[in-house]
């Protein structure tokens, strides 16, 4: 008997006309659990991802965190309240940042905790302020995110996410965008994340940073996942011929 | 007859009261050019379709006639209807939304600069749609969109100078008044120039201080 999911994703597809991105696609995440996601671009990889938080809507298919459902069927007007509490529970972070750029990392992170969950100035702060210790950046609290390099920024951009207290944490190829040189920093605040057992979903060309951190490994091609398994299996002893290609292509690109 | 610029101090302070009448009108209408333009910019944008098509119409026929006209009918024109406006706030509306019809132009475009990303991030922390254009878009279509802003700021303060027909004591009236008692155009029109010309010089210092201040926050 397996644990009731923590997030639970039933038969979502997806399409644009006839072209299928996700074709029936079933997922459970443990609470806890790091899930990886790995697979060749327009494998559908991070449209998965961004169904979770309905930022890219399904066109058919259940996504559940715990015991609700977060695509809902409502009116529009609704919806709308729904799906913003629904997402102060899941937190983002993007490949770009999408920081605010007229906004300081102060402003950054405590924006939606002041204007959602009423917090007042001193305590928006304080948790600014723990939220960046947290990840490094505590120094740069007063700096304009054109001011950082892009680990930094990637760094403030989960500390952004965090302060909304998530249940849940989504990850879309959050390294992809950084010079080599400022992967580990990003991959080290991840790390630490890991470690106090939030549940994280990570789209990722990181095999390195997957095999190291994750508990599972999913890997998509062509809108379905093909295999998925604990990464010693994934990147060890792939059952499928899909997969080894892809995997080989990768180690090789990245040997190059 | 030669020029003789020794008339000009005994007008000094009529010249100096029409300079401050001048700055008041400009200060006041680009107040609600700039927030009126904003107004406008998301309602063509963002707006039920029940506003976006007055606001339209609203929009072509500010850019379409003539400021001196709109003027006409603000002061001149609205009484027949029961509304008296003094003279100085006739010209501040008139000013000001004709100037907002082109602010709002250049602001719909900055919204729609704005990344689609800063949507994203801001959708995905919880905010709302309404939240989301308010706090996150308008503020960076604003700030990337203030040096032509600033243009029509300056063409504004220019046009202010059309407010003396409708009787307001600006610079340029008071330098006719100056006129029709010294019967010396020249040494008072060009006063009045020079006056324009430093209040621009101001004008302009403040909007690059704008820009210098906001150039990292873009």
């Amino acid at each position: 008997m397996t644990e009731k999911p923590f997030i639970d994703i039933r038969h979502a597809a997806k399409s644009y006309g006839a072209l299928e991105v996700l074709k029936d696609i079933s997922l459970q995440v443990q609470k806890g659990q790091i899930v990886a996601i790995i697979g060749p671009s327009g494998s559908g990889k991070s449209t998965l991802l961004r169904a979770i938080n309905d930022l890219d809507p399904l066109t058919s298919g259940e996504v559940w965190l715990e015991d609700m459902l977060v695509n809902k069927p409502l009116s529009p007007r609704q919806y709308e309240r729904h799906i913003n509490q629904m997402r102060q529970q899941i937190g983002m972070v993007f490949q770009h940042f999408n920081l605010f750029p007229h906004l300081t990392v102060r402003g950054n992170i405590t924006l939606a905790p002041k204007m959602l969950k009423k917090l007042s100035d001193a305590e928006a702060n304080a948790l600014a302020e723990r939220q960046l210790a947290h990840v490094g950046m505590l120094d740069r609290i007063d700096y304009y995110p054109s001011q950082l390099s892009g680990g930094q920024k990637q760094r403030v951009a989960i500390a952004r996410a965090l302060a909304m207290e998530p249940k849940v944490m989504l990850f879309d190829e959050v390294t992809s965008a950084l010079d080599p040189e400022l992967v580990e920093e990003v991959n080290l605040a991840m790390k630490k994340l890991a470690e106090e057992h939030m549940t994280m979903i990570i789209v990722t060309h990181e095999m390195g940073f997957a095999q190291d951190v994750c508990d599972r490994v999913l890997f998509m091609d062509q809108g379905v996942v093909v295999e998925e398994g604990p990464p010693e299996v994934i990147f060890r002893a792939p059952k499928h011929e899909r997969t080894r290609n892809f995997l080989r292509k990768h180690l090789q690109g990245n040997a190059q | 007859m030669g020029l003789d610029f020794t008339v000009l101090p005994a007008f000094f302070a009529l010249l100096l009261v029409g300079a401050g009448w001048t700055i008041a009108i400009t200060v006041a209408a680009a107040i609600l050019s700039f927030f009126g333009g904003i107004f406008l910019a998301v309602i063509a944008l963002y707006g039920p379709a029940v506003l976006r098509y007055p606001f339209r119409l609203f929009a072509w026929l500010f850019m379409g006639t003539p400021l001196l006209l709109q003027l006409f009918l603000i002061y001149f024109g609205l009484i027949q209807i029961g509304i008296d406006l003094p003279a100085f706030v006739a010209g501040v509306i008139g000013l000001g939304l004709h100037f907002a019809v082109y602010n709002s132009d250049i602001i719909q475009a900055g919204i729609l600069a704005v990344d689609r990303g800063q949507y994203e991030g801001a959708r995905t922390l919880g905010l709302s749609r309404v939240q989301t254009i308010a706090r996150i878009v308008v503020p960076q279509a604003v700030r990337s969109v203030i040096p032509p802003i600033g243009n029509n700021m300056i063409a504004l303060l220019k046009d202010s100078a059309l407010v003396s027909v409708i009787g307001v004591t600006e610079l340029t009236l008071t330098a006719q008044l100056a006129i029709s008692r010294t019967f010396r155009p020249f040494e008072f029109y060009l006063a009045a120039a020079a006056c324009y010309y430093l209040i621009n010089l101001v004008l302009e210092a403040g909007l690059r201080h704008i820009e210098r201040r906001i150039q990292m926050a873009r």
